[in-house]
C-alpha cells in the first residue's frame, strides 16, 4: 500500500488544475514511475495526489496546420518512439525516450514526467533542448507557453509554479527542418540504468558549413544544458575534423560535471569530449552529410 | 479511499470496491494470482509484469485504479484446457526455467512481445531488447532467449 493522503481522479484539465490550486501539496501523477517510487520509498511530498490518467486528451501526439508537432504529456514513451509523426518530424525524440529504462517502464513513463520532475539525466531532456520545444501549461489563470530553454531551475527543480499543469510539447517547423539530430546515452548498461552522460546535437549545415549547431549535455551541469561557447565555436566552420575537435575542446568551458559514485568529473569530461564528436558525426550523417 | 472498479482479469470480470493506494499487483495477489511476484517494488526487475490491455506493465507501480475498465491478463490466464500456452511450452522446452520467480513475468514480456511482432523475423538483438525489463539471476539469459526463437518459430510455423 502506498502512503498517499490525499487522491483526485481528475476528470477534466479544468478539474486538475482546479485541484491543484486548492491543496499547496497536491502533485501530479502521470505514469506513476517516478512518484509511486518516490512514495514507496516513504518521501513526504508526494502524499497528496492529483492523478492526471484519465485525460486521454493529453495522450495524444498531433501535427498543427502551421507543422508543428505536438506530443501529449501524457503520451508514454513508447506511443512517443512508435508514432509516425516522431518518426518523421523529430525522431531524435523517439530515439531519446527509446534509451529510457526498460519497456515496462517505457509503457508507461511520460515525457510530461521526464521534463517536469526536473533530473538531470531525463533522456527527453537532451532532446527536447535541442528541438528547443514550447511547452504549453495551464493553471486556473489560464494557459502559457515556455521554453524548455531556461525552464530546468536546478537538480530536480523546474519552473513550475504551483498549481500549473503541462499539457503538452509543441515543436515549432523551425525547430526542426533541415535539421539532422542525434542523441546518444553514455550508460554502464545498455538497458534499467541511468545516463552517466547524455548527449544530443542539432546540425544545420549549408555548403559544407555548420550554419547551426546545436548541443545539449544531461548530467554535465547541475541541470540539463545547452553549450553557447561549443556552439559559437562551431558557427560557420566547415563540417570537418578539425572543427570537430574544437568543439570538442570548447564545450569543456560550458559544462561542469560532478563525482558521483558513477563516475568521477575526470571521466565525465572524458565523455563529454569524446561524444561532442560522435554525436555531432551522427547528426550530421542523419541529413546525408559526412565530416571531411 | 474506496474505489469501485470493474476489470477484467482472465477473461473473468470483477467488481472490486479497492483502496485507491494499493498497487495492481497488490490487487491481484489478493485476488489469488500469486504468479504475480513482488521482486524490488520499484520497477527494476520485471517480476510483477501483467499485461494491462495487451501491454506489459509492472504491476508495482501501477495503481489499481488505473486498471478500472481494463482487460488484466496473468500467467494463471495463459494455460487453456489444461494445455500450456505455446510462450509457456516454449519456456518448458528451452529449460528457461531454474528458480521460477522471473518466469510468470518474463513469460507475459514474451506473450506480449510475441504477439506485436507476429510474422516477424526477429534477432536476438531485438529479443534482449524486448525483454529488458525482466531481471533473471539464475539462467544467464541465453534459454530464456532460446525460448522466445523457439515460441516466435512455432508462432510463424501456424
Amino acid at each position: 500500500m502506498f502512503p498517499i493522503e490525499k487522491y483526485h481522479m481528475a476528470e477534466s484539465v479544468q478539474d486538475a488544475v482546479r485541484a491543484l490550486a486548492e491543496d499547496e501539496n497536491a502533485r501530479v501523477i502521470a505514469g506513476g514511475t517516478d512518484v509511486l517510487i518516490r512514495l514507496h520509498e516513504g518521501h513526504k511530498d508526494y502524499r497528496n495526489l492529483v492523478d492526471i490518467n484519465s485525460l486521454d486528451a493529453l495522450r495524444r501526439i498531433w501535427q498543427e496546420d502551421d507543422g508543428s508537432v505536438c506530443i501529449g504529456a501524457l503520451a508514454s514513451f513508447t506511443e512517443i518512439m512508435d508514432h509516425p509523426l516522431v518518426q518523421k518530424f523529430v525522431p531524435v525524440i523517439g530515439e531519446a525516450v527509446a534509451t529510457v529504462g526498460g519497456p515496462q517502464v517505457r509503457n508507461r513513463g511520460t515525457m510530461g514526467g521526464n521534463i517536469c520532475n526536473g533530473a538531470v539525466s531525463a533522456d527527453s531532456a537532451c532532446a527536447a533542448l535541442v528541438h528547443e520545444v514550447d511547452l504549453v501549461i495551464e493553471n486556473v489563470d489560464g494557459e502559457r507557453t515556455e521554453s524548455v530553454i531556461g525552464f530546468h531551475a536546478g537538480p530536480g527543480r523546474v519552473n513550475l509554479k504551483h498549481g500549473d499543469l503541462l499539457k503538452y510539447f509543441r515543436i515549432r517547423p523551425e525547430n526542426y527542418l533541415n535539421m539532422g539530430a542525434a542523441y546518444y546515452k553514455y550508460a554502464m548498461r545498455e538497458a534499467m540504468d541511468i545516463a552517466t552522460i547524455g548527449c544530443a546535437a542539432g546540425l544545420h549545415v549549408t555548403d559544407g558549413a555548420i550554419s547551426e549547431l546545436r548541443l545539449a549535455y544531461t548530467v554535465s551541469a547541475p541541470t540539463p544544458i545547452r553549450c553557447a561557447e561549443a556552439e559559437l565555436a562551431a558557427k560557420g566552420q566547415p563540417l570537418n575534423k578539425t572543427t570537430l575537435g574544437n568543439i570538442a575542446q570548447t564545450v569543456e568551458q560550458d559544462v561542469k560535471p560532478r563525482t558521483s559514485w558513477r563516475a568521477t568529473k575526470e571521466f565525465r569530461m572524458h565523455v563529454i569530449r569524446t561524444l561532442a564528436a560522435k554525436v555531432i558525426t551522427n547528426a550530421a550523417w542523419k541529413i546525408g552529410e559526412k565530416i571531411a | 479511499m474506496k474505489r469501485a472498479i470493474t476489470m477484467t482479469v482472465n477473461n473473468r470480470k470483477l467488481a472490486l470496491d479497492i483502496d485507491v493506494r494499493s498497487s495492481l499487483l497488490d490487487i491481484l495477489r489478493e485476488q489469488g494470482l500469486t504468479s504475480v511476484k513482488q521482486g524490488c517494488g520499484v520497477g527494476e526487475c520485471g517480476a510483477c509484469t501483467v499485461l494491462v490491455d495487451d501491454i506489459p506493465v509492472d504491476s508495482c507501480i501501477y495503481l489499481a485504479a488505473w486498471a478500472d475498465g481494463k482487460n488484466v491478463r496473468t500467467v494463471e490466464g495463459e494455460c487453456r484446457h489444461g494445455k500450456l500456452s505455446p510462450v509457456q511450452q516454449a519456456y518448458v522446452e528451452a529449460g528457461a526455467v531454474q528458480c521460477g520467480f522471473c518466469t510468470p513475468g518474463l513469460v507475459m514480456t514474451t506473450t506480449s512481445f510475441l504477439e506485436r511482432n507476429k510474422g516477424k523475423k526477429l534477432s536476438r538483438e531485438e529479443i534482449r531488447v524486448g525483454h529488458a525489463g525482466n531481471l533473471c539471476r539464475c539462467t544467464g539469459y541465453e534459454t530464456i532467449v532460446r525460448a522466445v526463437e523457439l515460441a516466435a518459430k512455432k508462432q510463424n510455423e501456424e
